[in-house]
């Protein structure tokens, strides 16, 4: 018999990749495609979907030949996505209407100022766990029906349709115009403020709210479910799973228990912890949303912090105060010292995120005196990124009542050592890189061999979990407590600092 | 005597001339100071700035001399880079050996443990990251040993300490171990360091093939080697590989 591989599509903000798993989980191949980002004007960011889609063509067919694989060896296929990121489309031609709004737009921000002073606004949260912000696909698709011209009549009339990027790729695998299934999973749907977290679907008053056609919206799937049987690229291959791409780490590091959570490092971070078959609602500013659904059984709810201003720091350092000149090199300077000297960087670059949430704060170095040399600033670079992982955990632990045990990591900056040690110090918990790095794709990949039994169950995905490097906590109790509330203070200190009148992009 | 390597002799007189400049030179200055056609100096000036000789002014496009040449003698690839750079071949090699994998490089005589990836069997193992091993009795110590000349003397010289009593402390049997290393572009350790456990180690090279690191793996001789003792073909490709696809990340264009 030959071997079986699956294969997973994680569609990216910068790139499209493809990755071949085999059985145990082991990366076979990657292949990969960046796409170009368009910035027409300040605070737009735009892709071309139809590139993306042209860009799956090619990986994919890549990635099996560097292996060497025929299509008949492909078990499955798995989909990870950017989140948010929202596509309109002609249901007949299969062009986009309009370039994808991509997560970070904030052409958005009047729609939302507008939104939340509407009746009822004080009531969406709670039906789908998320705060009126610009990052969320229902303001998005809300501006697109406002600014391109008949297209909210359209879309009434069900000519359009509309989707986050898995369901664009998902229709146009299974035929497009011609017969492409349209639909959505529950991850992907609970980042757009259209679905009720607790029915996992669209909700009315949702719909209304944000003024959205029911006729455009895809029908909400399963995680990790057979969607259908692609027709095109992998003719013939099924369609087992889609995450967003959060949650597919989440799931990739086998986060399947409650009270088990990941945090994936790179320019902003993510912290998602599994809360269970209940949605939690958040009173310190994280959000809640679907960690997952396999087939028919219950889904998984996650709360999750993001972090602005992780990695970025460290490239804010490299390339503004040009103190390095590669990333790592910030750990050889960071150790050049013994601490932090006193010295504190919150990098609230624009404002706070969770869960502060302050958009009137702006970073700040605090504790400067004669004493404080480079490697210093070094120091408290890398704890402010210790420490902001920290300010979610507490969120989380307060909210969800679940006390974190263990932190599961992956991204690039697990490859600073003194920073994953720093972590696990300030969390007073271990902190723990499984030897799996491509958690996102791997997630997917594993979400569609669950679907179609190429792996038998959660059990056997765990049992391909291993550690390949565990940092525990080494930090005296005394001196952690006396970090933390210095930390908090510096924090303070950035609060306030952007005026009404003085905010540019209220101009 | 053989003759003159003409690029190398160009590369030297734009060296020469970006340092006795008082600002910096743009690509049509140093061709025409040099008489060289402007093709030519550039092939050259992208080399050097490749291996950080020279530096490129973002705005202006114009060349100086690269910080790298004032730190000449010291190391060139920061631990931190070369542990950043070959995270992702690292976890393969463990995953596919099923043996803990370090890489190091040579600090002041002695092994530094820049990186460490355990073994995939979730038995709890504890980072050792920063630690020091001795050169002569470990496979990366010898492996970074046969392609620094320095170390390698000041080793032999020292009389080096028997951890078991397979050590090779004799200054003929280790030189004679390093030479089979170069010859061979890999080295094993069989009970040197701790009865009972080896090691397989190849070298990690950067540009122009300098040795940089030493990736390797290490375990039970029961596991990593076959019956007559002999580590197992198998693993041996597996570090090669490791090491020459770290090396190619690197720069190095042969390995």
């Amino acid at each position: 018999m030959t071997e079986r591989f699956v294969v997973a599509i994680d569609q990216g903000t910068t790139s499209t990749r493809c990755i071949v798993f085999d059985r145990r989980g082991n990366l076979v191949s990657v292949a990969q495609r960046e796409h170009r980002q368009h910035f027409p004007r300040p605070g737009w960011v735009e892709h071309d979907a139809m590139e993306i889609w042209r860009n799956v063509g090619k990986v994919v067919p890549r990635a099996l030949n560097q292996a060497g694989l025929s299509i008949d060896q492909i078990a499955a296929i798995g989909i990870a996505n950017q989140r948010e990121t929202t596509v309109v489309w002609d249901r007949r031609t299969g062009v986009p209407v309009a370039p994808a709004l991509i997560w970070q737009d904030t052409r958005t921000d009047l729609v939302v100022e507008a939104l939340s002073r509407a009746s009822g606004a004080e009531h969406i949260q709670e039906l789908c766990g998320l705060p009126l912000t610009t990052y969320f696909s229902g303001p998005k698709l809300r501006w697109l029906l406002d600014h391109i011209p008949g297209l909210a009549e359209r879309a009434e009339r069900g000519e359009v349709l509309f989707g986050t990027m898995e369901s664009w790729l998902i229709w146009n695998l299974t035929g497009g115009p011609d017969g492409g299934l349209h639909l959505t999973d529950v991850t992907n749907a609970s980042r757009t403020m259209l679905m009720d977290l607790r029915t996992l679907d669209w909700h009315p008053r949702l719909l209304s709210f944000f003024g959205v056609p029911a006729a455009m919206l895809p029908q909400i799937r399963s995680s990790s479910e057979v969607y259908g049987t692609a027709t095109a690229v992998l003719p013939g291959v099924r369609i087992a799973a889609a995450l967003g791409d959060q949650q597919a780490a989440l799931f990739g590091q086998t986060c399947f228990d409650p009270g088990e959570a990941k945090c994936t490092y790179g320019t902003g971070s993510f912290l998602l912890l599994n809360t269970g078959t209940e949605p939690v609602p958040s009173r310190h500013g994280l959000l809640t949303t679907v960690g997952y659904r396999i087939g028919d059984e219950p889904a998984l709810y996650a709360l999750e912090g993001s972090i602005a201003i992780t990695g970025s720091l460290v490239q804010w350092f490299r390339d503004r105060l040009e103190l390095i000149s590669t990333a790592p090199e910030i750990e050889t300077l960071a150790r050049t010292v013994d601490d932090n000297g006193g010295c504190y960087i919150v990098p609230a670059f624009s404002g706070l995120f969770a869960p502060h949430w302050r958009s009137e704060a702006r970073g700040t170095i605090v504790g400067l005196t004669s004493y404080i040399t480079k490697g210093h600033l070094a120091r408290a670079v890398l704890e402010a990124t210790g420490w902001q992982t920290r300010e979610v955990v507490d969120a989380m632990n307060a909210d969800s009542g679940l006390e974190l045990t263990a932190l599961r990591v992956d991204g690039g900056m697990t490859a600073n050592n003194l920073l994953m040690q720093f972590v696990a110090d300030v969390l007073a918990v271990p902190v723990v890189r499984p030897m799996a790095a491509e958690t996102v794709s791997l997630g997917a990949a594993y979400a569609a061999g669950l679907a179609v039994e190429y792996w038998p169950d959660l059990e056997g995905l765990r049992s391909n979990w291993h550690p390949a490097a565990r940092w525990v906590p080494e930090m005296d109790a005394a001196v952690r407590t006396r970090e933390r509330e210095n930390w908090r203070r510096a924090v303070e200190r950035t609060f306030d600092w952007i005026r009404p009148e003085e905010d540019p992009a209220r101009r | 005597m053989p003759g003159q390597v003409q690029s190398i002799a160009r590369a030297a007189a734009i060296l020469r001339l970006l340092a006795s400049s008082s600002g910096r030179l743009g690509i049509g200055e140093i061709a025409r100071s040099l008489n060289l056609p402007k093709g030519t100096a550039h092939g050259i000036i992208r080399t050097l700035q490749d291996v950080g000789f020279v530096e490129q002014d973002k705005t202006s496009g114009k060349y100086q001399l690269g910080a790298t040449l004032l730190h000449l003698g010291t190391s060139y690839l920061d631990v931190n880079e070369l542990r950043s750079r070959s995270i992702n071949w690292a976890d393969p090699l463990a995953a596919r050996s099923g043996e803990a994998v370090r890489i190091g490089t040579l600090l002041d005589g002695k092994v530094l443990v820049v990186h460490h990836v355990f073994r995939p069997d979730d038995i709890l193992q504890t980072l050792d990251v920063g630690s020091l091993l001795p050169p002569h009795a470990t496979a990366l110590g010898k492996v970074l040993l046969a392609y620094d000349v320095g170390a390698a003397n000041a080793v032999t010289q020292r009389e080096p300490e028997p951890y078991t009593r397979r050590t090779l402390v004799t200054a003929r049997a280790l030189t004679r171990a390093l030479s089979e290393i170069r010859d061979n572009g890999w080295g094993a350790e069989i009970g040197e360091m701790t009865p009972g456990e080896a090691g397989i180690a190849a070298p990690i090279r950067g540009y122009g093939g300098l040795v940089v690191g030493a990736i390797g793996l290490s375990g039970p001789v029961d596991r990593t080697c076959d019956g007559s003792g002999n580590p197992r073909p198998a693993l041996v490709t597996y570090v090669r590989d490791a090491a020459r696809a770290v090396s190619r990340d690197l720069g190095a264009t042969r390995w």
